[in-house]
């Protein structure tokens, strides 16, 4: 499956759901593209389930274990008749304390988001539970992520939380591509690309003085000035 | 007289055009970095953000589902006469942002800071935010929009003169450092960096030399175009590419724009604009005729006066 374009991945293909044997070949800094049900949950979602402690009014584990930190464009077509043009993921490290029960408790195997979580993070609560992180592309890759969107099969809390923050089930085909940035030994890519760039990029630094004054973050504690 | 239809209708035209079309500038700009990044990282995304601009413009959906808070910025000729008036042009403009959540769709992204209710439109409290300027001898009005995305890229901190350019660089590397890993800034991005003025004037200002001017243009001040292409190199050689992966890639351009500052400070802001750059300009004149636009021409000398006329 590797390419001989230095421009490319290598690619997966992926029907939802699926076991831990479809997903041990996946290494970061694979694309993969899925098929099947993906359910959206950002802040809302989370904080109606454990903050809240109310379950969602459909069965998440029967959706095939594939969730994304995200929130669609969406236009009600007919009375409960929805049409997702468009979805763009959103930074999922203000989710992370609530990884290690909702991985578990739903059994999801592919937590899709912007950006990634820590290494720590990915070692005591994707690791354990053979789940691994996909990351979206670009961020703003909404119109191409759209492309893979069949249709909407269901929605949750929509009037609880909005259409923004509400519980979508959508229909995937060709869904992607994601980047795995947490493989099932639970590394990260962005963490492993922070260690190749941070030499050459500190050296920037090298001939510039200190500020004049500092701020809260600079200083060690509040009892301390900024002068 | 400028009527307040024209208004509402090239209010929610202009909507559309932004969030689906990306400005020419930006896209060459990707094509050119895409062309010469070696990363295989780096350039499997670019070309994949590409064929995001592609795929939006053919579909004819927004470019990015978080379709940001619609922002505009309206260019009053001094000559000019709006049916209704100004209260009337604010209300097209709420108008048009709600209409247009619903038809292109945009993401309902506007909610209470603290009760999260969202009005499913876009409209709020102090939103959209309307940004006013005037320009003497015309007649027309111009309208702005850009929806940008709200969390990450932005960063503000009292200079002092002591500080002076080498303190400008440091607190542009900072912001650097704290956005363009991971990506969380959603790079390559234009840099806006405003420096004078008061706290809440270089905030602004860096926000508009990232959001209103085109890729590939300069201050008219030679000494701040100079250090434009210094701190975009910076940028460049940072060794940051989208996504923060490798690269030489994270830069469209950086603008610089400045206000008269406190005698003993130097404040900073610094925004960067996303790939997503969603801004469209349209004109409309007395007769009701429109153009619209990519360069939003913000930035006109009288702007930008020193002195008294
Ligand atoms: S920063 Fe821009 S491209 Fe990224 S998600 Fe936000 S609006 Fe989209």
């Amino acid at each position: 499956m590797e390419s001989k374009d230095q421009k490319m991945l290598r690619e997966f293909n992926l029907t939802l759901p699926v076991s831990a044997s479809d997903i041990a070949p996946l290494k970061v800094g694979d694309a993969v593209f899925l098929n099947g049900l993906v359910f959206t949950g950002r802040e809302g979602l989370y904080d109606m389930i454990f903050e809240k402690k109310k379950e969602p009014p459909i069965d998440i584990r029967t959706l095939g274990g594939a969730t994304i930190n995200a929130s669609p464009t969406v236009r009600e077509t007919e009375p409960g008749v929805y049409h997702v043009p468009s979805i763009t993921g959103t930074a999922s490290f203000r989710f992370a304390k609530y990884m290690s029960e909702f991985l578990k408790r739903y059994k999801i195997r592919f937590l899709i988001g912007k950006g990634g979580m820590s290494s720590e993070v990915y070692k005591t609560c994707f690791q354990p539970n053979g789940a691994v992180y996909l990351t979206t592309i670009g961020y703003g890759m909404g119109a191409v992520y759209g492309r893979g969107i069949l249709g909407v099969k269901d929605v949750a809390w929509k009037e609880e939380l909005g259409l923004a923050q509400a519980m979508w089930v959508l229909e995937v085909e060709n869904f992607g591509p994601f980047i795995v940035e947490c493989d099932t030994q639970g590394a990260s890519l962005f963490e492993q690309v922070n260690d190749e760039i941070n030499d050459k990029f500190l050296r920037l630094y090298e001939d510039l003085p200190k500020f004049a004054m500092k701020r809260m973050g600079e200083i060690g504690s509040a009892k301390e000035e900024i002068m | 007289m400028i009527r307040g239809t024209s208004i509402l209708d090239a209010a929610r035209e202009l909507n559309v055009r932004a969030a689906i079309d990306i400005p020419k500038d930006a896209y060459q700009k990707v094509e050119q970095l895409s062309r010469q990044e070696t990363n295989r990282l780096s350039s499997y995304v670019l070309g994949k953000i590409l064929e995001n601009y592609d795929a939006a413009t053919k579909d004819r959906v927004a470019m990015c589902a978080d379709t940001g808070l619609p922002r505009y910025y309206v260019k009053i000729g001094n000559d000019a006469v709006i049916e209704g008036g100004m209260v009337q042009l604010e209300k097209a403009l709420r108008q048009a942002t709600a209409d247009t959540t619903v038809s292109i769709p945009l993401r309902p992204n506007r909610v209470h800071p603290f009760t999260r209710k969202d009005n499913n439109n876009n409209v709020g409290m102090h939103a959209p935010t309307v940004d006013y300027s005037f320009e003497p001898d015309v007649d027309w009005v111009d309208i702005t929009v850009t929806h940008k995305g709200g969390l990450f890229g932005g960063d503000y901190r009292m200079l002092f003169p002591a500080d002076g350019i080498p303190g400008l660089k440091r607190f542009f590397l900072d912001s650097l450092a704290e956005f363009l890993r991971r990506g969380m800034a959603c790079q390559p991005a234009t840099i806006g960096v405003g420096v004078g003025g008061t706290k809440d004037m270089c905030v602004r200002l860096a926000k508009e030399a990232a959001c209103l001017r085109i890729v590939g243009d300069r201050n008219p001040d030679p000494e701040i175009a100079k250090l434009e292409e210094e701190l975009a190199e910076i940028g460049t050689s940072a060794g940051f590419g989208p996504m923060g992966f490798q690269g030489n890639s994270a830069v469209l351009d950086v603008h610089i724009e400045v206000a008269y500052a406190h005698t003993g400070g130097m404040p900073v802001g610094i925004q960067q604009f996303c790939y997503a750059q969603r801004r469209k300009t349209v004109r409309i004149f007395p007769d009701n005729s429109i153009e619209y636009r990519e360069d939003p021409r913000w930035f006109t000398p009288y702007y930008r006066r020193e002195t008294i006329e």
